[in-house]
């Protein structure tokens, strides 16, 4: 449970409320891209067979066999904070005097006896009709795909320049090289990292005509890169930043068996 | 007054004494090596979660710390045994017993650091100076370093409540770990939680929120069940339960923790206060704590472990205004304290003139053997006299147990219930 635990404490870190999303075989967390969110898009999905012995839903039909479901992160988190040491956990969605998904945690204790915690988190359903809206986002092709390096290091960065600029400026090429940069009218302050490596871009031509020491940039909410970054208290197995010159920058990230993808567009 | 608490772990004669001593009388849960001034401090600590003001009153059967707070739903004090301390003198000899009331903010700055008092405090001196109006803490600590704190402090009555642990009808009592491990799943920010009896005799804590009309974000509801066999006494009807502030119950259950202690918890109907205590050979801890009147949905709900939409009407109970006392039962019992006239010793408490409050006294007119109904004559909407005044109980009525802690214990006769 403690990776499940681990998922539910960075999602509650990146968004107060957020989709929850059940399906046969998967679980996702999603926050769309609305003004609320200023703009920041999340998917996270992980397999369900990793992580439950026994897992089963029935959605709205069968041809939509899928519930879609709003609730606040925190709770969640909370709820499987409980479960560290549990001898067993069970989610259920009831409806106690209004609807909410269960967290039943058996706890383990000294003498025999059985301890149980239980926790209703108080969800919203979210009505078919939108769904549309809380899909798998579009990635678009990228002008420059590179591997970031580590999160701690690049939040600590980014935590002090916080202080001097509001804004800061992400900007990446195909030979391994990141830089993030804020300029004020007093002081620039730029960190370089390097060799960082390139995944192999999808469409060959595009990293053909490339240079590859021209920098793809975009300018972005300082504060929208910290959240992301405060989200990651692990070191993911895999760590990737996809730019989008001046339209927007995506981080795909997998923790284990849980994808995260993270969207933040370019300030106008 | 003036009293010596010695750190057990102090090299030499006086530390090896008070081993001998602590073996001899078998303080199994607070072993000789615990440090006492961090004891001390712990109950500091925990009392500075109830009340701004903390009442120092040095009595023949020990120290006592007492503290309420400010709408008087809660009262706690802890009373410190003679044995508990090295050396230990109420008063100077013909002088009266001295009693004081300190700003808690002032004395929980002395002992604020538990891991200095635990690593470097040897003894901590208390003494009360009615000279020079000034209450000296000295803390003598390692490397012959020491510090002198002199805390100003006021003359006042004493803070007694009255209360009666035997005359509930429920009681349980389990180790405070069991009870520490059952509290852990509710978010820290929760204010109250209810307690009770469910199907099975299992024991039941649930978060409770009160109900807001109009908001559409409800919050996480936690519950945590336990079983019988987790406590060492359980008596309790099934379907019993109370609500009461889970933030002031955790000021007593992390210095049981601490101690090692068990934890009693005594209730009665909702509505009537809770008594917690805790108890050892050298100290006792009672905290008692106002719950909320209205459950009863609630109670007959819990065999079923249903959630349950508390009255709306509960508003007006969960928050004691300080002239809302018609239900606030603990808030008559404090009134009960205030309203004396000062004769101490006398054996017959006068009778309470009764303001025209929302309920009427359900006991019969003011009897002058018992405890009076206690309706303040305070006009609504002044805060409460904040001077309390002594009840000097000693051998009045009746059916005293054990005396236990400093105040002497007295049936609290049937308030009635609204």
């Amino acid at each position: 449970y403690g990776l499940k635990r681990g998922i539910s404490n960075m999602i509650a870190k990146l968004a107060k409320t957020c989709t929850l999303r059940i399906s046969p075989d998967k679980l996702n967390f999603i926050l769309c891209d609305k003004l609320a969110n200023g703009g920041v898009s999340m998917w996270c999905e992980l397999e369900q067979e990793n992580f439950f012995s026994e897992f089963q839903m029935e959605g709205v039909s069968a041809e939509n066999n899928e519930i879609y479901l709003e609730l606040t992160s925190e709770n969640l988190s909370r709820a499987l904070k409980t479960a560290q040491n549990a001898r067993a956990l069970k989610i259920k969605l009831t409806n106690k005097h209004f609807p909410c998904l269960t967290v039943s945690v058996e706890l383990s204790s000294m003498s025999n006896s059985s301890r149980i915690a239980t926790h209703d988190i108080p969800i919203k359903v979210i009505p078919r009709k939108l769904w549309k809206e809380l899909q798998e986002p579009m990635v678009p092709d990228p002008d420059v795909s590179i591997y970031l390096p580590v999160l701690k290091t690049m939040k600590s960065v980014v935590e002090k320049m916080k202080n001097i600029s509001s804004h800061l400026v992400i900007e990446a090429n195909l030979d391994g090289e990141l830089n993030l940069k804020i300029e004020t009218e007093l002081v620039c302050v730029t960190t370089h990292f390097k060799d960082l490596g390139n995944p192999p871009l999808a469409s060959e031509s595009t990293s053909q005509d490339r240079n590859p020491e021209h920098m793809a940039e975009v300018h972005i909410d300082i504060r929208k890169l910290l959240q992301f970054l405060a989200g990651q208290q692990v070191n993911p197995t895999k760590a990737l930043c996809n730019i989008v010159t001046n339209k927007m920058v995506h981080f795909d990230l997998l923790h284990e068996d849980v994808s995260l993808q993270y969207f933040i567009p370019a300030l106008s | 007054m003036k009293c010596l608490v010695t750190g057990g772990n102090v090299k030499g004669e006086c530390g090896s004494a008070w081993r001998r001593r602590c073996n001899t009388l078998g303080t199994a849960s607070l072993t000789p090596s615990a440090l006492l001034p961090a004891v001390l401090g712990k109950a500091v600590h925990s009392l500075s979660r109830i009340g701004d003001e903390l009442y120092l009153e040095p009595l023949e059967d020990g120290l006592s710390l007492r503290t309420v707070n400010s709408s008087r739903s809660a009262y706690a004090c802890f009373l410190f045994a003679p044995l508990f301390f090295q050396h230990y003198q109420a008063a100077t000899p013909g002088q009266d017993l001295l009693r004081c009331k300190i700003l808690m903010k002032s004395f929980l700055s002395v002992f604020r650091s538990l891991a200095m008092l635990e690593k470097t405090v040897e003894k901590c001196c208390i003494a009360l100076n009615g000279q020079s109006s000034r209450l000296v803490v000295q803390l003598h600590c390692k490397f012959g370093v020491r510090k002198t704190h002199n805390l100003s402090f006021q003359d006042c009555e004493s803070l007694q409540a009255v209360f009666d642990p035997a005359s509930c009808p429920h009681m349980l009592r389990a180790p405070a770990r069991v009870l520490g491990e059952a509290v852990l799943p509710f978010p820290p920010s929760l204010a109250e939680v209810t307690l009770g009896i469910g199907r099975g005799r299992r024991v039941i804590l649930r978060s409770y929120h009160e109900e807001e009309a109009d908001s559409t974000v409800k919050a996480m509801v936690t519950e945590v069940c336990l079983g019988e066999e987790d406590f060492q006494q359980l008596q309790a009807q099934e379907g019993a339960a109370i609500t009461f502030c889970l933030k002031e119950f955790r000021g007593l259950l992390s210095f049981a923790e601490s101690a090692n202690l068990n934890l009693s918890i005594h209730f009665d109907a909702p509505g009537r206060p809770a008594i917690f205590t805790i108890k050892d050979s050298l100290l006792d801890g009672d905290f008692v704590l106002a719950t909320l009147s209205e459950t009863d949905s609630y109670s007959q709900d819990l065999g079923s472990l249903e959630r349950h939409r508390p009255v709306p009407q509960l508003q007006a109970h969960s928050t004691p205004h300080p002239d809302d006392f018609a239900n606030d039962d603990i808030d008559s019992y404090m009134i009960a304290m205030e309203t004396t006239i000062g004769n101490e010793g006398s054996r017959v408490l006068p009778s309470i003139s009764l303001s025209p409050g929302p309920q009427p006294p359900q006991s019969p007119g003011p009897a002058s053997e018992e405890e009076d109904e206690a309706e303040p004559s305070t006009v609504p909407g002044t805060p409460p006299p904040k001077k309390f005044r002594s009840l000097f109980f000693g051998s009045i009525l009746a059916p005293v147990g054990s005396p236990h802690g400093p105040s002497p214990v007295l049936a609290e006769d049937s308030e009635g219930e609204g």
